[in-house]
């Protein structure tokens, strides 16, 4: 055996240009059109307000995309119905709050379980009853939408409550590290993360080294964790240049983090993937398929209702057609971000990388001045191409 | 001089690691009824689809003579413009289709603005559904009929092509008696009119019937040709010629060590259809095997063998299922292949690129599937440790792979069904069920499977062995069961069996 994995290790020690270009194809599509903007709209791209804006505006289609990502996974199926879930779930707090002056913890939690409950009744009739996905989910589109607007009626409501807006977008002050004058926490949250990055980095090569594991050659593993620290560091600079870090990019992280998690370390996980590779086999191997489609849309059903929260706290109000089309920036990101659109493939890096790359277009079109109608038809350009790129270069492969 | 409308000579064809045809032969006369027989795999089909193009020429060796000129068929147009039409054992008709619509499909009778002529349309189509005795409205849609004259309409489709030579893959495979007897009786009419037929078929008396020529494939060659009148034309005369391949040491030899305890028995088993209830797929079966043994179902396509262990592996199979099932003298009910998994059952299936493995993942991720809980802690994959079981399982199956990070649909046919075993060994299983566990594989990796075939018996499994290869049945099995259409026909001591004994108690069912 150890006379195998040498083998092995030389195979892994070389680079290969080649295959480093096509398997980061899309980090390096945001690198350039992130530069790309940056000299169009004079640098502006670059201020410390705008980059903590970048994943303030995009952290609902982040939070989304992780859940759609969920659903794709299991084949290419997507779900139509979260605009319409988000419009549902921050109608009724809106009106929860505002009109009838209720506790906050009590709406967040009602907001919660009512997204979750919208999930369920369409995660049923997929998983269960077998109805595609497409026609369960454009049902769902229509009836939560017509809730919402029943809800609000036909109003539009705002909340001015302090504790639920801070809840969600108030930015963190440590005593001590952030003053008016300077905001330090930013630095410190960013120091602390290069460490744990660089020191897991150099522990899994450890790890595998002593057992004797084929791995990555050591340039592309440090060259990674160092490019990735380099990035965060610079960010972090930036929220400490503006007004530090905000709750809202707490809760995106968090969500980011638990979702790649579970995405590729579980057990649970793995039977997304499972699943869209190969239904058939995954049911003869003993994994009820059936609960895998109804846990998927049950769970974008909740973080579409999570998503209601943090628009509604975002935008500071709510009305009949807000959240239209979200489900197209979410289901864009996936598939931006390598997902197959036949399921059994992605990653929530990927999809994250695929969310960013739709915000820095918008972000640097509205900063040149561009219109709305524009944006659409340079995302649905970029859509379209990612896809086609993805398509085309898997079949030379001949994967 | 025998007027000779095709002439089929010597055809090499080879697929990924198979030769699936290897100098085949065949001489068909311009208004004969020429039968094709052979077994499962033999190569039938693979040649029928060389001779119409839907393997085009240049992907096989050899040379197609028809009416006497060489023909290069690119694809089945091609075949079809010469009036060569094959009509397959699936039927190839759309049920919410008119009878109409589905004979004139690709082919649309149109006026001279391209919209479709549809009283032209219907017109022909009854013209042609009459000559073959079906007097139906031609607008009739497909799902109304029969089975039996779906398959008269496959032929109607086929004279609206002009056909001169009809090639029918199994006709009557899914017609009862009656409608198969009009069905040939058809045929000898036509026979009369200049037509001139192939006809693929395992049930031997519709040759005998039928036939006035029969050449015999096995294992990818020609055997002989026997022709009625000058040769010996019989059923144990084809049967003879269909398995008479020797038996050398193709199968490595075990000690037989079958133990007192049963390590499953099935009690009267029934299985109906998933959609169909009322059909009754599987009928009455009771079987058992004892512990390190290796028991065989011998049968032809379609006698219920798959239907039967997948649905006692946890009924994935099948419904109002009925009947006993023991496991270790334990009887047991598994209502889901988990349960069966955890009861240490094991189905290893006959079609592992759509029902076992998952192509597009690694070997590891393969392996661990069945049992992801005994790699996880919480729930939460321990990736040193699958790593370490998928290494274990590859070393232990002899698959051939640079690495356990390749993708399963990189690797050979051989290899596969070697991940495939891996992926059911690692679920630790007491009874192990294997649907045709050498389809499609080289004769190395049949020799290494049955390997642990022997292995697996040696520690004491039980081994429940699903094949249409009968001396692969006869030279691993201790016991052979047989069956046919549903039913178990019969059962044989491997010492006492030969292929002719398997196919007689199959034949004779079909009497």
């Amino acid at each position: 055996m150890p006379a195998n994995n040498e083998k092995n290790n030389l195979g892994g020690t070389q680079f290969n240009l080649g295959a480093f270009l096509t398997k980061n194809s899309m980090t390096i599509a945001l690198v350039v059109v992130f530069i790309l903007f940056y000299f169009l709209t004079n640098g502006r791209l670059l201020y410390a307000q705008n980059m903590s804006n970048l994943l303030l505006q995009n952290g609902y289609v982040l939070v989304m995309a992780c859940g759609m990502l969920l659903c794709i996974l299991t084949g290419g199926n997507i779900d139509l119905s979260v605009g319409s879930v988000i419009c549902m779930v921050g109608g009724v707090a809106a009106v929860m709050i505002t009109n009838n002056g209720m506790n906050i913890f009590l709406t967040i939690l009602v907001c919660l379980l009512l997204g979750l409950a919208a999930g369920i009744w369409q995660g049923y009739w997929i998983g269960y009853v077998r109805i595609p996905p497409f026609i369960t989910t454009l049902g769902g589109m229509f009836i939560f939408r017509g809730i919402g607007r029943l809800v609000l009626d036909s109003k539009t409501v705002s909340v001015q409550d302090a504790t639920f807006l801070n809840i969600f977008t108030a930015y963190i002050k440590i005593p001590g590290l952030d003053s008016d004058g300077r905001i330090l926490s930013p630095l410190v949250v960013g120091i602390v993360a290069v460490v744990i990055i660089l020191y897991s980095t150099f522990s899994s090569r450890a790890n595998k080294a002593k057992k004797g594991y084929r791995q990555n050659s050591a340039l592309s593993d440090y060259g990674r964790s160092v490019v990735i620290s380099a990035v965060l560091l610079v960010y972090c600079y930036m929220l400490s240049q503006y007004k530090g870090i905000s709750v809202m990019l707490v809760w995106v992280v968090v969500i980011c983090l638990i979702y790649n998690f579970i995405t590729s370390r579980t057990a649970f996980g793995r039977y997304f993937y499972a699943v869209g590779g190969n239904e058939k086999a995954t049911q003869l191997s003993g994994i009820n398929t059936n609960k895998v489609y109804f846990i998927a849309y049950a769970n974008m059903g909740f973080l579409a209702g999570l998503c209601g929260l943090l628009c509604l706290a975002r935008v500071g109000s709510v009305n009949g057609s807000t959240g239209t089309s979200f489900e197209m920036d979410a289901i864009g990101s996936c598939f931006i971000g390598g997902a197959s659109a036949y399921g059994g493939s992605g990653t929530v890096p990927g999809v994250i990388i695929g969310a960013l790359l739709l915000g820095v277009i918008n972000m640097g079109m509205s900063i040149m001045g561009i219109g709305d109608s524009w944006q659409y038809i340079v995302k649905g350009g970029v859509l379209l191409v990612a896809v086609i790129f993805d398509v085309v270069s898997s079949r030379k492969s001949g994967k | 001089m025998a007027d000779i409308i095709l002439e089929m000579k010597a055809i090499t064809k080879e697929f990924p690691g198979v030769k699936a045809l290897d100098n085949v032969n065949l001489v068909v006369e311009r208004g004969e009824i020429h039968a094709l027989i052979g077994e499962n795999g033999a190569g039938k089909s693979t040649l029928m689809n060389v001779l119409s193009g839907t393997y085009p020429a240049g992907s096989y060796d050899g040379e197609i003579y028809y009416n006497g000129e060489l023909c290069q068929f690119k694809t089945l147009k091609d075949s079809e413009a010469k009036g060569i039409v094959i009509i397959h054992q699936e039927l190839a008709l759309i049920p919410l289709l008119t009878i109409g619509e589905n004979m004139f499909l690709g082919n649309e009778k149109k006026d001279r603005f391209g919209n479709i002529d549809w009283d032209m349309t219907y017109n022909e189509a009854e013209t042609h559904m009459r000559q073959v005795g079906l007097n139906e409205s031609a607008q009739t849609l497909i799902k109304d009929i029969g089975t039996g004259k779906q398959q008269l309409v496959e032929i109607a489709k086929a004279f609206s092509k002009n056909v001169k030579l009809l090639i029918l893959d199994e006709p009557t495979s899914s017609l009862n008696d009656e409608d198969a007897k009009m069905l040939l009786d058809l045929l000898m009419e036509f026979k009369k009119n200049g037509l001139t037929s192939i006809i693929i078929t395992h049930k031997l008396n519709e040759i005998i019937y039928c036939a006035d020529q029969a050449t015999i494939i096995r294992d990818g060659s020609t055997i002989e040709t026997l022709v009625k009148g000058v040769d010996e034309f019989s059923e144990d005369r084809i049967i003879k010629g269909m398995v008479g391949r020797s038996m050398d040491d193709r199968y490595p030899a075990r000690e037989h060590h079958v133990r007192e305890e049963i390590g499953l028995e099935v009690k009267n088993w029934t299985v109906h259809h998933p959609l169909y209830h009322e059909k009754v797929v599987d009928k009455d079966i009771s079987f058992h095997v004892h512990k390190g043994e290796v028991i065989g179902f011998s049968g032809l396509q379609g006698a219920g063998r798959t239907e039967l262990a997948m649905s006692i592996f946890g009924r994935s199979y099948g419904s109002g299922i009925s009947g006993e099932l023991y496991l270790d003298g334990q009887k047991v009910d598994l209502k889901s292949p988990e349960q069966a998994i955890r009861h240490k059952l094991a189905y290893v299936t006959e079609d592992r690129k759509t029902n076992g493995l998952i192509l597009g993942e690694s070997i590891r991720f393969n392996t661990t599937l069945a049992r992801l809980d005994k790699i996880c802690a919480n729930g939460v994959i321990d990736t040193t440790k699958e790593k370490n079981v998928a290494e274990e399982m590859k070393e232990a199956m002899g698959t051939k792979t640079p690495s356990v990070e390749q993708k399963v649909g990189n690797l050979s046919g051989g290899n596969q069904q070697k991940a495939l075993l891996g992926k059911w060994m690692f679920t630790e299983p007491d009874v192990l069920i294997l649907d045709e566990p050498t389809r499609g594989i080289d004769v190395g990796a049949k020799y290494d499977i049955y390997c642990l075939i022997n292995q697996m018996v040696e520690e004491g499994k039980s081994v429940i062995m699903i094949s249409s290869e009968m001396p692969e049945l006869i030279g691993m099995c201790d016991r052979i069961y047989i069956m046919n259409e549903g039913e178990l026909r019969g059962e044989l001591d491997a010492k006492e069996a030969t292929q002719e004994k398997i196919m007689s108690h199959i034949i004779s069912a079909d009497k």
